[in-house]
């Protein structure tokens, strides 16, 4: 029993060697990401005894060796196609609608009579990259009134749309949310699709 | 005392009674809607309105300091988490079946001849062979 935990941990080891030979880039990501881990630590510790310091480089190292493992499973990664001066001029636009749909939901909420109008319904997605249909979703999640239900294209989506679940529906919303997901594609870096795959 | 100070106060009091104003207003929304659905909007006043209101009003209170550091990741971590469990809720009911009541005069999006004959399991995650 315990030689074959031995050998499994020799195992584990080998196979990151193996997957830090395929290439230097890797190694430094991983480098990168370490120091970015133990920033962090420090960060929101805050107390710089050498036993809590040890703690956490302790924690870094198993996390780098956890994440290496999982690479070495699917490798899969986040990709960033994201322009970042757009992102926070999203942002910006994303709180102005926020604190719209919030108002319009508040007052639905406190008024005597309930107004409520439930309807799903499937709105198209062309944002390409992962990471900007993701926050497409969040987005329309986030503003209260809207819900994204399903987006992986299966039993209730055909491909390229999300399924929506709204409160009180009008007939505005659906050029509202094709307003929202015009504005994530102008925050895509061009040709993003191709990393996406 | 001065001013400036007494401004910041009273300005992120303001911040923190609104923030604290809209979770409530979720609260009441959760009690008063009438289904699954209505009710899973209503959180999602106290998820986006009350998160970001309580947290700029106690990074007010914190100042320039490490707190506020603390606060604004925390606050952008609730801002990615919070609408993913929001959606894994309501996807979670979708595929359990739990159907939300359309309005009069509406139906809803889905097509339903595809729920009988496809095989495709939706949930499969990309990549990772069974």
């Amino acid at each position: 029993m315990r030689s074959r935990t031995i050998h499994s941990v020799f195992h584990n080891l080998y196979l990151i060697e193996e997957y830090a030979a395929q290439g230097s880039g890797a190694d430094l990501k991983r480098i990168i990401t370490a120091l970015a881990m133990m920033g962090l630590w420090l960060l929101m510790s805050g107390i710089y005894e050498p036993m809590l310091v040890g703690y956490g480089v302790v924690s870094v190292l198993l996390v780098s060796w956890v994440m290496a493992r999982m690479d070495r499973v699917d490798g899969d990664l986040l990709h960033w196609h994201i322009k970042p001066f757009a992102f926070f001029k999203y942002q910006a636009w994303l709180m102005g609608e926020i604190a719209k749909a919030n108002w319009v939901v508040t007052r639905n909420i406190l008024s005597p009579n309930l107004h409520l109008r439930q309807h799903m319904f499937a709105v198209p997605v062309t944002a390409e990259s992962d990471i900007a249909q993701v926050m497409f979703a969040n987005s329309i999640t986030l503003t209260p009134g809207t819900i994204t239900i399903e987006t992986e294209p299966g039993r209730f989506t055909e491909p390229g749309r999300f399924l929506v679940h709204a409160l009180d529906y009008t007939d505005a919303d659906p050029a509202s949310i094709a307003e929202m997901d015009r504005r994530v594609v102008a925050c895509e870096t061009a040709r993003a699709g191709e990393g996406a795959a | 005392m001065n001013i400036l100070s007494i401004l910041n106060e009273a300005l992120s009091w303001i911040l923190i009674l609104s923030g604290a104003f809209f979770v409530l207003i979720g609260a009441i929304g959760t009690v008063r809607f009438p289904d699954f659905w209505s009710r899973l909007h209503a959180a999602s006043v106290s998820d986006s309105a009350g998160i970001i209101l309580l947290f700029l009003g106690m990074a007010m209170q914190a100042g320039f300091s490490l707190i506020a550091v603390k606060l604004a990741i925390i606050g952008a971590f609730l801002f990615i988490t919070g609408p993913t469990a929001t959606h894994a809720t309501a996807n979670a009911a979708l595929v359990s079946g739990l159907r939300p009541k359309e309005a009069e005069g509406l139906t809803a999006a889905e097509p339903s001849h595809k729920s009988k004959n496809s095989k495709k399991d939706p949930h499969k995650i990309k990549g990772v062979k069974p």
